[in-house]
């Protein structure tokens, strides 16, 4: 499009010093001030349960804000994908569980809530844990199972876990009632926290769930219970586990909110709206995020003896999230195109390197084995096989 | 795939005799830690045919529905063939109201599948990993256990079976690599089987689906593809609680079970080849109630006694044994009695080859007991 307004514009001023002149001026009539600093957006309304009214039916995203997300959006999902391909390479090994296309939902929950709010989720955690503040080669490190990585190469791809954020965790709904317990500690302790407390349409069937919303609802703890139903559980389809696939209605007596999980938009003014709910005392709530996952639930899993490619492809090219954020940021003047690819650029660049310490890092040392089971004052024997190595525990 | 490389190098090192050496810490998590050896086909049950332990599962699985009209078979995702292919086209043979699909959650399916047992109904539930089979722990241990006990036999869980893919497989990290028989082991009224190989596998399941009593079936399921043998067509039964002497020796007696077996055929092995140590090998079938006559026979006879199983040594089944031993063939023991087990240390995820209990650590503990 440069090149045609130049073009035009020596046409008509003639002559090689004119077109010279002429680019000069084009390339600097495109500065940042040519772009808006916000624009409003209409999305979509949510369905509520026991709610009289809900989130606002508009949003406010600024330039900042929009290329906050679109930076955070793109390095999760370069990192997945990075994450695929280091797991194809056998660098990775164990159970990998890929989060892209549910982007939305992690930077719009994190948009909404404070750096000291806590938040716990189950396995599908790469993203979660990356919003929640540690860097993509700490990530990327414990995958690969090195003493870099945030959880020093022990716990690998389902449990990372940073400040404020409790994993990352294996066991299906287990996080749940945990996540009650911490909310209770917020309330406790008085400071304003909540706490944000997720699990998948699988788990929702989980008997420890329901356990979770009668304590949470009995003592008003300040939990925002969140459902990410990306319509599988593993391979099975909602509509085959679920005798009623409202999940946000399940809380029963808690109320709820059904919201768009691909639309960040959405998420975060939705959660706005349950965290005020919360800090006010009225006690839980309860999100379902209807989003999607482009992987099989895990990469063991290929993702299509149970979907077809046709409806992943649809989900691609309909409702993906960054695609979604980009359109509205180019069509209502917050960035450019060119401005998005740059970030592009330097996001492939970050996770490169990541990928490259990941590789390169020394693994942890064989003491790091007998460590940190205990809390230990003063240091024991592990036990292990007769008369071979004996590990001494350290804290 | 890992596993499938695991086979291959177990194939190549059975066959052609060659011991697959690691050449980098990557290539290590790709060998597996043992070789496993097929036992000759047995002739006593008619026609056999190649399997492997997922395979002789599903044959066992299609004899039982076949011979029980009440017999049903429902997990999570059982009903497309399961997550490690177990159950493969038995929904499509049996119907849809006999293989089913349960949601998420074990503690309903371990307490429904005692509900279908105690109206007579053969109920054979699926806990997709060991790992998981926590939740059910109520269930297990204070129903179907008790069940009979507390009803004074008007009522029983019987024809309850449980099967639960069981053991380390490489790559499995903390859920989904553990060895939790010792905790069931200590709950009268259950029995809790581990096969170590196809032929095996298929007829203790078929006893324990016959067995009146609730059982849990354990599945190594790092055998699932690395474990081929000729395995008979028809049902056939492997009576539970007995164990089996693989291997006559006179020196050294060696207890195992699961995966664990192969890696101490190895370990007899070497101990032949380098001390002239001849061992006896026994694969110990069933975890509870077990066979002490079979044990303590053996270690009356050869005066020693190593038992090896990857769960964590404190607490381990190899602390009953021991126990057990040493009361009855006390002054028969010419050594203590040597327990390799895997660390005191959830199953780890990097550190995994160094925390199983290999062969060469049981080499190492058969050679202190012989120079003891």
């Amino acid at each position: 499009m440069r090149k045609m307004l130049v073009a035009a514009l020596s046409r008509v001023l003639q002559g090689p010093a004119a077109a010279r002149t002429v680019a000069r001026v084009v390339v600097a009539s495109r500065t940042y001030a040519d772009f808006a600093s916000e624009a409003t957006f209409e999305i979509k309304k949510c369905d509520l349960h026991r709610l009289e009214e809900g989130p606002p039916a508009t949003a406010v995203l600024t330039r900042e804000e929009g290329l906050h997300y679109y930076k955070t959006m793109q390095t999760i999902r370069r990192m997945e994908l990075k994450a695929d391909q280091l797991y194809k390479q056998k660098i990775i090994r164990g159970f990998c569980h890929l989060y892209d296309g549910q982007e939305a939902c992690c930077v719009g929950l994190e948009a909404a809530i404070k750096p000291t709010d806590h938040l716990i989720t189950a396995y599908r955690a790469h993203g979660y844990t990356f919003t929640r503040g540690t860097s993509v080669r700490e990530i990327l490190a414990e995958l690969t199972g090195r003493k870099g990585g945030c959880a020093k190469g022990k716990g690998g791809s389902m449990h990372m876990y940073a400040k404020n954020f409790y994993g990352g965790n294996g066991i299906v709904g287990a996080q749940v009632p945990l996540g009650a317990g911490i909310a209770l500690a917020c309330k406790y302790f008085g400071k304003d926290e909540i706490c944000l407390t997720l699990y998948g349409d699988g788990a929702a069937n989980q008997g420890q769930v329901f356990e979770t919303y009668n304590m949470a609802a009995l003592w008003k703890l300040p939990c925002i219970f969140i459902c990410e139903n990306n319509r599988y559980g593993m391979g099975t389809s909602v509509e085959r586990a679920a005798a009623s696939t409202d999940y946000y209605k399940r809380g029963d007596y808690i109320p709820g909110l059904r919201i768009d999980g691909m639309d960040l938009l959405c998420v975060r003014e939705a959660t706005k709206f349950a965290a005020e709910h919360c800090r006010s005392g009225k006690g839980p709530i309860l999100m379902e995020l209807q989003t999607y996952r482009y992987h099989g639930h895990s990469m063991s899993d290929p993702g299509v003896s149970y979907r077809t490619r046709e409806e992943i492809q649809e989900v691609r090219s309909k409702s993906d999230p960054i695609t979604l954020l980009k359109d509205r940021m180019v069509n209502n003047n917050l960035a450019s195109v060119e401005e998005l690819k740059e970030i592009d650029v330097e996001v492939r660049k970050e996770i490169e390197e990541a990928a490259q310490f990941a590789t390169t890092d020394p693994e942890p040392p064989l003491e790091e084995l007998s460590n940190h089971i205990y809390c230990n004052d003063p240091p024991f024997e592990v036990r292990g096989p007769n008369q071979w190595i004996r590990y001494k525990s350290a804290c | 795939m890992g596993l499938r490389r695991a086979a291959v190098a177990a194939l190549e090192g059975g066959l052609l005799g060659r011991v697959p050496v690691p050449s980098s810490a990557a290539a290590w998590r790709h060998a597996a830690h043992f070789t496993f050896q097929p036992d000759p086909a047995p002739s006593a049950h008619g026609q056999t045919q190649k399997m492997n332990l997922f395979q002789s599962i599903t044959s066992a699985l299609d004899n039982a529905l076949a011979k029980d009209p009440t017999a049903v078979i429902f997990g999570e995702d059982v009903a497309f063939g399961g997550v490690f292919r177990c159950t493969v086209g038995l929904r499509d043979k049996y119907g849809k109201d006999r293989v089913f699909n349960t949601p998420l959650c074990e503690q309903g399916i371990v307490g429904f599948g005692i509900g279908v047992a105690v109206t007579g109904a053969t109920a054979i539930a699926e806990i997709q990993f060991a790992d998981y089979i926590f939740p059910a722990f109520d269930q297990i241990v204070n129903e179907a256990a008790k069940y009979r006990y507390r009803s004074g036999d008007l009522f029983n869980c019987g024809s309850l079976t449980i099967r639960a893919p069981w053991g380390c497989v490489g790559h499995g990290a903390l859920y989904h690599s553990q060895s939790p028989e010792a905790f069931f082991a200590h709950c009268p009224g259950i029995k809790v089987v581990i096969p170590r190989s196809p032929v095996q596998a298929k007829g203790l399941l078929l006893s324990c689906i016959e067995d009146k009593n609730p059982c849990i079936f354990f599945e190594p399921k790092i055998l699932y593809r690395a474990a081929v043998e000729q395995v008979p067509v028809e049902s056939y039964y492997i009576p539970l609680s007995q164990a089996e002497v693989l291997q006559e020796g006179s020196d050294v007696t060696m207890v195992a079970w699961g995966t664990q077996v192969h890696v101490i055929k190895d370990v007899a092995t070497m101990a032949q080849e380098k001390l002239g140590v001849s061992c006896e090998i026994i694969d110990l079938k069933t975890i509870l109630p077990w066979d002490t006559e079979t044990v303590c026979k053996s270690v009356v006879k050869t005066g020693r006694l190593l038992i090896s199983h990857e769960a964590p040594l404190t607490g381990g089944f190899a602390a009953e044994i021991s126990s057990t031993v040493q009361e009855e063939c006390f002054l028969n023991l010419e050594a203590p009695i040597s327990r390799v087990c895997g660390y005191d240390t959830p199953f780890p995820h990097i550190f995994e080859p160094f925390y199983i209990p290999d062969k060469w650590k049981c080499y190492d503990a058969l050679r202190q007991m012989i120079n003891y």
